[in-house]
């Protein structure tokens, strides 16, 4: 770190604005203090990141393809024309071809409108639980890592008692368990309430790392509020490992959420999954492969974007690997 | 070194019965009354009804009726299922199948995987390098349902070369599943065998080693291969947890009767002493996995037990 000066002790001693005004340069590098506590150091993070990231063809693939997903998503009109509800008996189980480009199922539903609309309920489930799992991590994890101690050990011992339910063997059990009716909410809940334990030690083990540094000790030699603490000085240094970890685990959710509409437990029809095609598709393996290739490479090709992105993230956020 | 182990044995108590006690609570709150399930159509005495109910503690509050399910386990009773067989009869006829499955996807993941991370970050950069982590992305984003198929599919009804359903071709029945059990811990430890061989080959002791004259094949094969080795046990305990989950989904692709269909039977029949036992037990060996790879690390890096 280059800093002659100390910026946090003027920062904590009067917020925001008496920093510019003392500070020499340029007004744009005034406002990247200002806007990041945490200093020049925080803000070229990102910065480098989002540079280098530009070039990486990694990172544009996995950004193209999840583009294209969460269009698909909110409008996948715009991929077919077909409905995927009207289907016609008559052309049940037909070959792909030109008219119906991915075939049709069972019931003669067009393949390819029902493998659109299923992009739907993965990736809302893969970024609502992602979303809160992440929420409810940080929440808990800058409390435990911040404060420590009793606080840090309760959360702690929770934490370890979820943490013991491998995923798919507690989601069996609860979403089976405790509901009838099974929809996007449900598992959604299912798979935050089994998810944030490993979200939360990341956290946890990053707001420790950084709770030591020197310039958290001057904030809070100067009173800084504990909360204020945490918000501009500890989560904004700690958030990389948690951006690339959160990224990573949309795919793995959108895959946890196919695997148990696929074994029964998970979403139910009407829904369209691409779990659940898999599922009803696995009877008729060999008659009818397209009912299963085409679900599974589109559920496939979702994760492998996710993931991609989040290797791209890691490598581009974790400066030792520079 | 002592005083870690008994920090972390007390840990484990909590945990023990926290998570017991979850899934117990779950899987009794499954809506429905298991009793009337059992007698289906037919109309059943209300005799016979209480007489089962008590017998399978089904009027106690919630907490007795996992008082006395927990303190049966520690005897090694698991319950019965709703015919009357000890639910720890269908474990023990149903785990050596499990085991073996998960024994040589272990082993498939641990030999290929090291292999694989090893070749690709010695050269860091290299075709070796660039292949491992393409083909490992693709690995794990292929969900396991998905490979397990397309195994089938290829691998078995194109080419012939394994059997894809069943155990009665002994150990050869095992081969597809297995790999496609250990496919994505595979990929895992391929990557984190290469991230942390790549860390350890950039730090001091590496080069004083090479410094002092050493060969690179005893550089990297003795001095860094075992460092670096260290983040692949922790890894192999979280595996674990996953291994079962996946048992769940091969098991039931390949048609294997092992304890993971048999969890997934009993859900579907709404059985819950069968699922509790069952998932309790591979609770209990989840965690005590767990705490044996917590202590292997401890002694493997000293500076763990310092904390």
């Amino acid at each position: 770190m280059t800093d002659f000066f100390d910026p946090h002790e003027r920062q904590s001693d009067d917020p925001d604005e008496e920093v510019g005004a003392s500070l020499p340069g340029t007004p744009l590098a005034v406002e990247a203090i200002e806007a990041e506590p945490a200093m020049g150091r925080e803000g070229s993070l990102y910065a480098d990141a989002w540079r280098q990231l530009r070039r990486r063809p990694m990172f544009i693939i996995s950004g193209v393809l999840i583009l294209i997903l969460i269009t698909m998503a909110i409008w996948p009109g715009l991929f077919t024309r077909a409905d995927p509800r009207s289907c016609h008996l008559e052309d049940s189980l037909l070959r792909p071809s030109r008219l119906h480009l991915f075939g049709t199922d069972l019931q003669g539903c067009d393949y390819l409108a029902r493998t659109i609309y299923g992009a739907r309920v993965s990736i809302s489930i893969g970024i609502i639980v992602t979303v809160t799992s992440t929420f409810v991590a940080i929440v808990l994890g800058s409390v435990a890592g911040y404060y420590g101690g009793l606080v840090d050990s309760i959360i702690a011992r929770i934490t370890d008692v979820w943490f013991a339910i491998p995923t798919i063997l507690g989601g069996i059990v609860i979403l089976r368990s405790l509901f009838r009716v099974r929809g996007l909410l449900q598992v959604s809940l299912v798979l935050i309430v089994l998810g944030w334990p490993t979200m939360l030690r990341l956290v946890r083990s990053a707001v420790l790392s950084v709770r030591e540094m020197d310039y958290v000790d001057s904030a809070r030699a100067l009173g800084v509020s504990d909360l204020r603490i945490i918000r501009r000085h500890i989560l904004p240094n700690s958030l990389a490992p948690v951006i690339v970890y959160a990224t990573i685990t949309v795919g793995v959710i959108i895959s946890a959420e196919a695997a148990l509409s696929f074994l029964g437990v998970g979403l139910q029809l009407p829904s369209i999954s691409w779990g659940l095609m898999i599922s009803t598709a696995q009877n008729r393996i060999l008659t009818a492969p397209h009912l299963l290739l085409f679900p599974g490479l589109f559920l496939s090709t979702t994760v492998f974007s996710f993931i991609l992105m989040g290797d791209a993230l890691r490598d581009a956020l974790d400066p030792r690997l520079r | 070194m002592g005083r870690y182990l008994v920090r972390r044995m007390l840990q484990f108590v909590p945990v023990f019965f926290g998570a017991t006690l979850l899934i117990f609570v779950m899987v009794w709150a499954i809506p429905g009354d298991p009793i009337r399930a059992l007698a289906g159509d037919r109309v059943m005495a209300q005799s016979v009804q209480n007489e089962l109910r008590s017998r399978y503690n089904l009027d106690d509050p919630l907490l007795v009726q996992y008082g006395k399910y927990i303190n049966n386990v520690f005897h090694g009773d698991f319950g019965e299922d709703f015919r009357g067989r000890p639910v720890w009869d269908l474990m023990k006829q149903r785990l050596p199948i499990t085991i073996r499955l998960a024994l040589l996807a272990f082993g498939f993941e641990l030999v290929i995987g090291i292999l694989a991370g090893i070749l690709a970050g010695v050269r860091k950069g290299g075709f070796m390098d660039t292949l491992v982590l393409v083909s490992t992305l693709v690995v794990i984003a292929i969900p396991i349902f998905v490979l397990g198929f397309l195994a089938q599919l290829l691998i078995g009804v194109q080419f012939h070369w394994l059997p894809v359903s069943g155990v009665q071709n002994g150990l050869k029945s095992y081969l597809l599943p297995a790999m496609v059990l250990g496919s994505v811990s595979l990929a895992y430890i391929a990557r984190l065998t290469r991230t942390s061989l790549v860390e350890n080959l950039r730090s001091d002791y590496v080069r004083t080693a090479t410094a002092k004259g050493l060969s690179r094949r005893r550089v990297v094969g003795i001095h860094t291969f075992r460092n670096s080795m260290i983040p692949v046990v922790t890894y192999l305990a979280i595996d674990l947890g996953a291994l079962m989950g996946g048992a769940i989904i091969t098991e039931t692709i390949f048609n294997i009767p092992g304890i993971g269909r048999a969890v997934f039977e009993g859900v579907q029949r709404q059985e819950g002493t069968v699922v509790v036992g069952i998932v309790t037990f591979l609770v209990v060996v989840y965690m005590i996995a767990n705490l044996l790879v917590d202590i292997l690390y401890a002694v493997l890096d000293p500076r763990i037990r310092y904390d």
